[in-house]
């Protein structure tokens, strides 16, 4: 136990993701050893970032404004929503550069263990903007775990009545992987979705 | 420190770190154990997807002071494919992985019976062979059964008198005779208790000839029974979508995802 300020520094690092007690130590006599002008900048941006930063009205993506840039591009294609779980994958997927339509961010996936159910997930608010006519396919891009999949398969029960084209992302093998070592739902899945050569 | 091998059902996932999980598995020989799936949320994991739930897996695991580490896992049978694929097992199937987590309370602690009875269950919810919420009842009073507290559906749960009997009291143990009633006994149907007694049996051809209203007020009679047990709030039970589409015809994988 350290005194007062510095305690409370590590106590407050502590309780971010992925931080230990030690870590979260490292850090906080790192911060006491900087140039206050570097600590002024993280505690700037830290400050910006709570001011700031709130979730698009349409898709629910972090944004600064009420709509997110992709929101209000017009260049991106209405016709085709992505739907995915968190913010994090509308920036995995940005960065393919293969998608020019728009998304809609679930906040999670179903996962009855964890007490989350379909009312937890932006789900109305997905049904509310495939009412418009817009919409014609909704690739569910949900993670391909367990309660990934749950979700899509609670997701094409809901919207296969709106009669818009509902599509999965493909999931098999990993790009530099070894078959031999592929379990076998994910070989399962790459057999399901094999394609055609065409040489 | 020594590497050792099971037979396990994965219970529950949890994050640690930036790409492992904490694996919680009910063991053929050891009951439940907490591990550690190091690199699994990589794409190019070599564990991959056989550590989700609901996966039946012979797995090798290096025991460690802290928590046991996953060196090597194979598929017995993917279980998981099956469940997934419908929403209302995938709820059902969850509630069973809580409720054997729940009723195992200490860790390593053997529970043959219960490893048993839960592959059993998935087995049959990943095969449709029957309503996925009649297969997670019956799978509740069994569990219920096997960790020591059987309900009784016919004769008096208190004096043993041949029944059977109007009321039903949770406190008690099931049915009670007029005289045993406590106040506050629930008075269900005569065909939820036979709905009852042929899911705590394996009585199918009885159960499926139970209509809606009996399988209604028999789920909630065995949701109050399994927490007046455990004493606390299962959350995936409460999230178990009921709706019935698995009709005996649509057997199966179910529809591809």
């Amino acid at each position: 136990m350290f005194e007062g300020v510095v305690q409370d520094l590590i106590d407050e690092l502590g309780r971010l993701p992925g931080i230990g007690p030690k870590s979260a130590q490292r850090i906080a006599f790192h911060l006491v050893q900087s140039d206050p002008v570097d600590v002024q900048r993280l505690i700037t941006a830290m400050q910006e970032v709570t001011r700031k930063v709130r979730f698009c009205e349409v898709c629910g993506n972090v944004s600064e404004e009420e709509r997110c840039r992709i929101c209000r591009d017009p260049r991106r294609d209405p016709s085709i929503l992505c739907v995915v779980e968190e913010p994090k994958d509308v920036v995995a997927i940005e960065k393919t550069r293969e998608f020019r339509g728009r998304y809609h961010v679930l906040g999670g996936a179903i996962s009855p263990i964890e007490g989350i159910g379909p009312d937890d997930l932006r789900i109305k608010e997905l049904v509310g903007r495939l009412s418009s006519d817009e919409v014609t396919e909704v690739i569910i891009a949900t993670d391909p775990n367990l309660e990934g999949e749950a979700t899509a398969t609670y997701l094409a029960r809901w919207l296969k009545p709106m009669g818009v084209r509902i599509t999965r992302l493909a999931s098999g093998l990993p790009v530099g992987g070894d078959l031999e070592y592929a379990d076998e739902l994910t070989l399962g899945r790459a057999f399901e979705g094999r394609r055609l050569l065409d040489v | 420190m020594r590497l050792y091998r099971d037979e396990a059902v994965v219970l529950r996932t949890q994050k640690l770190g930036e790409s492992d999980r904490i694996i919680t598995l009910l063991t053929r020989d050891r009951g439940r154990i907490r591990a550690v799936a190091r690199g699994v949320r990589r794409p190019g994991s070599r564990l991959g997807a056989r550590v989700e739930p609901f996966m039946l897996v012979d797995i090798q695991l290096y025991e460690r002071r802290t928590l046991d580490l996953i060196t090597q896992v194979e598929t017995i049978s993917p279980y998981a494919r099956g469940i997934v694929a419908d929403y209302g097992r995938y709820t059902a199937g969850t509630a069973m992985l809580e409720t054997a987590e729940r009723l195992t309370q200490a860790e390593e602690e053997p529970s043959l019976q219960l490893f048993l009875l839960l592959v059993g269950a998935l087995r049959s919810l990943a095969a449709g062979e029957y309503p996925s919420g009649l297969v997670l009842d019956a799978f509740l009073l069994r569990s219920l059964s096997v960790s020591g507290w059987a309900p009784s559906f016919t004769d008096c749960a208190r004096c043993g008198e041949p029944g059977p009997h109007r009321a039903f009291s949770l406190a008690s143990g099931g049915s009670v005779c007029p005289g045993c009633r406590p106040p506050g006994s629930a008075a269900p149907g005569p065909q939820t208790l036979v709905l009852l007694g042929a899911l705590l049996s394996g009585d199918w051809p009885t159960a499926l000839t139970c209509d809606q209203r009996a399988r209604r007020e028999g789920s909630g009679l065995t949701a109050a029974y399994l927490q007046w047990h455990v004493e606390r709030q299962l959350r995936s039970l409460r999230l178990v979508d009921r709706e019935d589409r698995t009709s005996p015809q649509e057997t199966g994988q179910g529809m591809p995802v």
